[in-house]
């Protein structure tokens, strides 16, 4: 096991720093942070000394150097645009996006398990074949127009939500949360029910073709011959068996989702990470953006990480050491 | 179970659907912002949304109103005492939030922490820069000394928020953004800031001048075209800035809202490469063969790209009428506007023939950049704007890329034709003159965003005398006939003066800035007029 947990931090260190060069490079390719930072009514000198301020008169590879120096002792760097530390900025949108990726992520669960099963179970129903064209839609629309749809339809037209923004926030743990307000449930409803949609998609087809392949297994017949309820059939051991593929989609969308909710906070105006990166590659913010994303990469890992130790709990068969 | 499923799921649902919003208290205005603040450090970063704050919460000696003319903030008067000596009066009684008085040491202090803002990534030294001395002669008097004769400085002091000497001292951008030491002399209080979300402030009831009408303002930054827009419909916002020239004809139909509208200080225009005499970079003949000369460098070719341009379809169609056709940097009532050097009518004939003049009868193969994401509907202008050089036959190939891409490529002089905006804050022909079609001189600090690299020393000299004479009436002749000359030489193409736009809801009232800063004192209800 710690061999194995060894190997996963040797890995994600070397991925972490490709990433870091990676986005070195990729900043220097697409353009000149001063170029678009400094005012237009600034002169050459002007010009001369913000290149200096920002530490970009160096050489890129003495740039790169001087960051991982200061990376290893913690420090990824201030943003050129807000003068923080990127970490910093970073983790104060973290709540935000946190509760409305976990936000999605229940409401996929909420209704994409029970109507991926109610399909599953009695797949030859009107209402299965409604629930699987719907899970369809909820696949192919774009998450752009089905935000500004849900705008229209229940902030402009109804009335009932508020349009944008993130309602009052609570302070726990040292952490903005807006989840513990009302207020804050009706912002955060809109952005996690556009973001849960393509999630509640997957839930129901994965549970479903789950359900439909496990009703066929052996061991099902058994326990029904067995005289089981058919209640605890379904619900104990069906449903224990489909959860495998469905954890660990789930598992690795919700780091997606944390990681890649640009669309939908930018839709909304939801300031969370997503719309800090977004913001930061449009200026070019090149600390903000390295840090964000060395971020992501170490989410990743985490999740997958995670995501394999479940296994281990759901299926007794799966161990870590022979992987 | 399956009832059991269902009332989780209504549950779920109506847990988040029930309720409405409720109306936004009267004494309370929120406002949505397309533009994103970057800080509240009124010193770090020069930028037109931080300094559309920094004017709600901050004061600076000389202010512009609504029309771009200047009118005493901080200074109630102000004079020059010498050719290099300015001497500012200083408005008695003005006390900051926290209660210390305003006095000519803060001005002095002020001065000196402009340059000295660590990290700066824009510093708003250079409107500092001139003054090489500043001279406290009593506690409202205060004289600034510069190098030469500097007639702009009262402009260029409007962009120079004043802090407290004894709250400000060693402070940092940061204290400014945990709102510990932002405080000034503005008609707003700091409440409360977050970063890249919104900006909370209350009236300054002890404020020197008109005071604002609203006792709480929740400044939001929505970046989101369409949610802004979504969210003054909704109710959710009283106010917003940048409305898309695509919903103009909407929400002009639409009894929720109303627009207000002002004619800006922005100009949109193509620069043109003039820096390759030998061939410019993205100009070929029809076979796509070097040309060996660069056509740009003749007039007459400048000249007929002008004339083939229709502002004035471009202005109605692509616009949406938010925009004004333009034959030069300013609109009319500005600083150093001509009369009478109106938009170039658009001619394709008279072009043709310029160009076979020219000895270009066939024409060239150019391309034609521009922005995608910066100015309003600029990627569908340029596109515009290639059609109608097609049609004199100069077969253009337009290009529209993201600002972070565009701009870096056409500051490296990689670029033959491009699309870009300039806005005259100080609304001051000195500004556009001296950055976009002065020569590029780094000693002088001429033609930084000239990225054509356009020259003609009869605009300069007549520039340089401009910048050099204090008298007000004698340099506007002298910008004016800069203007003249780099206009008929076609050094820019001037294409149009955008309108700016705000919506509200009916109740409320705006005063329309020409310089687009969006602030809440500009704000009030129909009825407290």
């Amino acid at each position: 096991m710690s061999v194995y947990l060894l190997r996963r931090l040797l890995q994600s260190v070397l991925v972490m720093l490709a990433m870091s060069v990676i986005v070195f490079v990729g900043v220097f390719a697409i353009g000149d942070p001063v170029e678009i930072l400094i005012s237009p009514d600034a002169d050459q000198m002007e010009r001369e000394r913000a290149i200096k301020a920002l530490g970009l008169d160096l050489p890129l590879w003495m740039q790169y150097l001087s960051f991982l120096g200061n990376a290893l002792r913690g420090d990824l760097g201030r943003s050129f645009v807000f003068n923080e530390p990127a970490l910093q900025l970073i983790l104060q949108r973290m709540p935000a996006t946190l509760e409305l990726a976990l936000g999605a992520t229940i409401m996929a669960l909420i209704i994409g398990l029970p109507l991926g099963l109610y399909a599953g179970l009695k797949p030859k129903s009107p209402l299965s074949s409604t629930i699987m064209a719907g899970s369809i839609l909820g696949f192919s629309l774009p998450t752009f127009w089905v935000g500004l749809m849900l705008i229209m339809v229940f902030a402009v037209q109804l009335g009932w939500l508020p349009s944008t923004g993130r309602g009052p926030t609570v302070e726990v743990l040292g952490m903005r949360w807006s989840f513990l307000t009302w207020d804050g449930l009706r912002h955060l409803a809109m952005p996690a029910l556009n973001l849960a949609l393509f999630k509640i998609s997957l839930v129901i087809r994965l549970t479903r073709a789950g359900v439909r392949e496990t009703m066929l297994m052996d061991y099902v017949k058994f326990a029904r011959a067995k005289g089981l309820s058919p209640a605890r059939v379904t619900y104990v051991h069906v449903f224990k068996n489909i959860l495998i593929p469905v954890v660990t989609v789930v598992g690795l969308e919700l780091g997606s989702t944390i990681a890649f909710s640009v669309v939908t906070e930018s839709v909304f105006a939801w300031p969370g990470m997503g719309k800090l990166i977004i913001d930061s590659i449009n200026v070019l913010d090149r600390p903000v953006i390295v840090a964000y994303l060395m971020m992501i990469v170490l989410m990743f890992i985490t999740i997958n990480l995670l995501v394999d130790l479940a296994y281990s709990a759901l299926d007794p068969r799966v161990r870590l050491e022979n992987k | 179970m399956k009832i059991g499923t269902k009332a989780a799921i209504l549950a779920a649902v109506s847990a988040f659907a029930v309720g409405a919003a409720g109306p936004a208290k009267a004494q309370n205005l929120t406002m949505a912002v397309g533009a994103q603040i970057t800080s509240l450090d009124p010193h770090y970063h020069a930028l037109s949304p931080n300094f559309a704050v920094a004017t709600m919460i901050f004061d600076t000696l000389t202010q512009f109103d609504a029309d771009a003319r200047m009118e005493p903030g901080l200074a109630e008067s102000w004079k020059v005492v010498s050719p290099t000596a300015w001497e500012f009066k200083l408005r008695p009684n003005v006390r900051f939030h926290n209660g210390n008085p305003f006095t000519a040491e803060d001005v002095a202090f002020t001065i000196g922490r402009v340059p000295q803002v660590p990290n700066s990534p824009s510093s708003y030294a250079i409107y500092t820069r001139a003054i090489e001395r500043v001279e406290v002669v009593d506690p409202l008097t205060v004289r600034f000394h510069t190098r030469s004769p500097y007639p702009v400085l009262p402009n260029d002091l409007a962009q120079v928020a004043i802090l407290d000497r004894e709250t400000h001292d060693q402070a940092s951008t940061d204290d400014f953004n945990s709102g510990k030491v932002a405080i000034g002399t503005g008609p707003f209080r700091y409440v409360d800031f977050r970063s890249g979300e919104r900006l909370r402030l209350e009236r300054n009831e002890e404020y020197w001048g008109d005071k604002a009408h609203w006792n709480a303002v929740d400044y939001r930054v929505v970046v989101n075209d369409s949610a802004r827009t979504a969210g003054v419909l909704a109710g959710d916002v009283d106010f917003i800035d940048q409305v898309p020239t695509s919903d103009i004809t909407a929400l002009k139909r639409d009894e929720r809202v109303k627009l207000a509208e002002k004619d800006g200080l922005r100009i949109i225009f193509l620069a043109l490469d003039h820096l390759h005499p030998e061939g410019s970079p993205q100009i070929t003949d029809k076979d796509g063969k070097p040309l060996g000369k660069n056509p740009l460098l003749d007039v007459r070719v400048r000249r007929a790209l002008s004339m083939a341009i229709d502002r004035q379809a471009i202005a109605s169609r692509v616009m949406e009428g938010a925009a004004k056709p333009a034959g030069q940097f300013l609109p009319e009532g500005a600083f150093g506007h001509v009369p009478g050097l109106d938009a170039p009518k658009a001619d394709p004939e008279a072009a043709k023939k310029l160009l076979a003049e020219a000895g270009y009868p066939d024409g060239f193969r150019i391309t034609l950049s521009g922005p995608n994401d910066r100015y309003m509907n600029d990627g569908r202008i340029v596109q515009a704007i290639g059609q109608m050089w097609t049609r004199i036959g100069i077969r253009t190939t337009v290009d529209a890329q993201p600002w972070t891409a565009f701009i870096s490529r056409a500051g490296r002089q990689e670029l033959s034709a491009f699309l870009v905006g300039w806005g005259t804050a100080s609304g001051e022909a000195s500004s556009p003159l001296r950055s976009l079609v002065a020569s590029y001189n780094r000693d002088k600090g001429f033609g930084f965003s000239n990225r054509g690299r356009y020259a003609n020393p009869a605009m300069d000299a007549k520039l340089e005398a401009a910048l050099a004479e204090l008298d007000d009436g004698k340099r506007e002749a002298l910008l004016q006939e800069a203007t003249t000359i780099a206009m008929q030489d076609v050094g820019i193409i001037p294409i149009h003066i955008q309108k700016n736009l705000w919506a509200m809801r009916p109740t409320l009232t705006h005063e329309s800035r020409a310089d687009e800063l969006t602030r809440a004192q500009d704000v009030r209800p129909v009825a407290a007029r």
